[in-house]
């Protein structure tokens, strides 16, 4: 278990990286602390799978250290930094029993037979696989494929850190659920370090105390779930997280008031004079579809997703999406949108923009 | 929907099935043929029965072939299968060397069987040939048409030269065709070499290793050129393999009967043990899923 730090991080895989965009990892600076569990969010191509082989190891970084507590692990082999990687294509030893796939990280490291029996039993166990033990891996499916990468990971309780890499991809919904109820249990009671990469903002939500974005070899942002609603730092953020994700609309900022074609609207705090591409982020959870209130707008199609109702509109010519109550009634004559000022954030370039208090 | 019944598509496969029986159904009956008849000339022909194979069976002329040739191909099996590997596991996986390895390693298989055979004729010749010249003045007496092991030697060099290359470059599509993924995971387990390569690339070769094998049993259950030029069979019958026997029988001897029942088992024995071969590799892979 350990502190990791990543000091000036970048990586490229090309032989001479000349321009930022020859890199798959932009430089970084972040210290992951010791038993905090991480989500690692982000659209494919942008180099979660590369973050995470540089931690382990199976990647030199083009530049950059990282640090283990205080150790300087940058040229160390993976052996010597003993962390748990499961990737995102399932391996499995064709060859060998269940059993022996799941014993084989711990007779590498020469573990007695007894230890690794019982330890063997108890991950198959968190992995629904007790049954299985004496199949040979071969011709199994691949979610059983998949539960054994994820069981050769977690076999291993000394480890430093963690990482998992897409880990429940192929594994069904329920047993998805079961799995990372286990992996949290998992983390609860040995408190390692660790990050999970994942596609779904949920599984990300519901995992982790921390949730790091990344868009395009860059970490955009790091903070808890609730920061990442309230207060995405990058459009790219709004958008990711959240279902709908956050309405982006352009918009011309003096002081206070944020201009839309003409019309206006409140913002909570003040800004002085942005250059560059200037847009206005707005959840669908902070605008309010009403008679009388707020500006125009022309409501398109109405969907009941269940808990709420979800109405697509078009707002001076963009789309933005609208969140109502479940029983709230939506009429027909409904067609005016009003922003909740203290949660609309404004952007210059892509980044959030922090105001003064007006 | 109503199938549409059409025999014409029989008219397709029509040329290959006049192109075998031309190249392969006709020359063998003749074989067979032969193998059931006696002749005193004249071309007039009868009836022998099962007399040549019966009088084959019991000659110990081709049993002491026979073990040669097993003998030979056991040897260069046990030769090439592991040395091909071993040069698979040792190429460089991508870049111009790899391309390289690849077009050097292709070289031997280019040339034919009995170019190879004078080549090695002549390198291993005391007089004149480079390695049998430098052996002989290095003090080891090598002289591969007098000397037994000297001439085994020769013959079972010259395959490997010549065959390695083919197991090496199967094992090497093998390897090829081995995910990263897998060595990565080998690296986080902590996996010594030795079990990456026990554990992930040998079954991953299997298949392919497998086609190697028999490929190579055949071809060296048959050979014929290679050691008929550089040895001729000798000293002796040293190196007589099986088919030089029959080549001698039947056209040094003329005895088309015996010979011919002589290549009809022949022709069944390597049937047989590839079919065994076959079954018993696909039936270790079927039991390990
Ligand atoms: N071995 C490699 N050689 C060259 N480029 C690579 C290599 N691996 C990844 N890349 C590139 O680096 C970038 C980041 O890749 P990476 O695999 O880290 O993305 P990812 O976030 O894991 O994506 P995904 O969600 O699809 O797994 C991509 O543009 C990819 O094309
Ligand atoms: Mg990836």
């Amino acid at each position: 278990m350990a502190k990791i730090t990543l000091d000036n991080l970048a990586h490229s895989y090309l032989p001479n990286p000349g321009s930022e965009d020859d890199y798959a990892l932009k430089e970084l600076n972040h210290v992951w602390d010791d038993g905090a569990a991480y989500a690692l969010l982000g659209s494919s191509g942008c180099g979660k799978s590369t973050l995470l082989n540089i931690i382990s190891g199976l990647l030199q970084p083009s530049q950059g250290r990282i640090l283990f507590d205080d150790r300087d692990v940058t040229h160390e082999p993976t052996a010597a930094r003993n962390i748990a990687q499961v990737f995102q294509f399932p391996v499995v030893y064709d060859t060998m029993t269940v059993r022996d796939n799941l014993a084989f990280p711990l007779r590498n490291r020469g573990r007695d037979e007894r230890y690794i029996a019982e330890r063997v039993q108890e991950i198959a166990r968190m992995i629904g696989m007790e049954e299985m033990l004496n199949r040979k891996a071969r011709g199994l499916t691949a979610d059983a494929k998949q539960k054994i990468s994820l069981g050769r990971g977690m076999v291993r309780k000394d480890v430093n850190a963690l990482l998992f890499d897409e880990p429940l991809t192929v594994i069904d919904p329920h047993m998805k659920w079961e799995l990372r109820t286990q992996l949290k249990k998992l983390h609860h009671d040995f408190g390692h370090t660790m990050i999970y990469v994942t596609h779904d903002q949920t599984e990300a939500l519901t995992f982790a105390d921390k949730v790091v974005v990344m868009y395009d070899g860059r970490v955009v942002q790091i903070g808890t779930p609730e920061e990442l609603f309230e207060r995405p730092e990058h459009t790219f953020v709004g958008y990711f997280i959240g279902s709908p994700g956050m309405n982006v609309i352009p918009a011309r900022i003096d002081g206070n008031k944020a201009y839309v074609n003409g019309s206006y609207v409140e913002l909570a705090q003040g800004y002085g004079p942005l250059n560059g591409k200037v847009e206005i982020g707005v959840r669908p959870e902070y605008a309010r579809l009403s008679q009388t209130d707020g500006l125009p707008v022309k409501v398109r199609r109405v969907e009941d997703v269940g808990r709420h109702k979800i109405i697509r509109a078009e707002f001076f010519g963009h789309d933005i999406n609208i969140i109502a109550g479940e029983d709230e009634r939506i009429s027909a004559d409904m067609n005016r949108v009003s922003f909740d000022a203290a949660h609309v954030n404004v952007y210059a370039n892509d980044w959030r923009v922090q105001g003064e208090a007006a | 929907m109503e199938k549409t019944v059409n025999q014409k598509a029989w008219f397709l496969v029509l040329p290959v099935l006049l192109l075998v029986a031309f190249s392969a159904v006709i020359p063998l009956m003749t074989v067979v043929n032969y193998s059931v008849q006696d002749t005193f000339g004249n071309n007039q022909f009868f009836w022998a029965g099962l007399e040549w194979f019966r009088e084959m069976l019991s000659s110990e002329r081709m049993w002491d072939a026979l073990g040669r040739q097993l003998m030979f191909s056991g040897i260069i099996l046990a030769i090439e299968v592991p040395l091909g590997i071993f040069v698979a596991l040792n190429m460089p996986k991508s870049g111009f060397w790899a391309s390289f390895c690849l077009v050097l390693m292709s070289l031997p298989l280019l040339i034919p069987w009995n170019v190879v055979g004078t080549i090695w004729q002549i390198f291993g010749r005391v007089d004149i040939g480079l390695l049998g010249y430098t052996l002989d003045k290095l003090g080891i007496n090598y002289n591969y048409t007098q000397d037994t092991i000297a001439a085994w030697v020769t013959i079972v060099v010259m395959d490997v030269w010549h065959w390695t290359s083919l197991v090496a470059l199967l094992a090497y599509a093998g390897l090829k065709s081995i995910p990263d993924a897998y060595y990565q995971a080998a690296k986080i387990d902590q996996a010594s070499r030795w079990k990456v390569f026990r554990f992930i690339e040998l079954p991953k070769m299997m298949g392919v290793l497998m086609i190697a094998i028999l490929l190579r049993f055949m071809d060296s259950f048959m050979i014929y050129t290679e050691p008929f030029v550089v040895t001729g069979g000798g000293p002796g019958n040293a190196t007589t393999l099986l088919s030089i026997d029959l080549v001698k029988m039947a056209l040094g001897q003329f005895d088309l009967g015996p010979a011919a029942a002589f290549s009809i088992m022949y022709f069944l024995v390597i049937l047989l043990i590839s079919w065994v071969f076959y079954t018993v590799m696909t039936n270790l892979d079927k039991r390990e899923g």
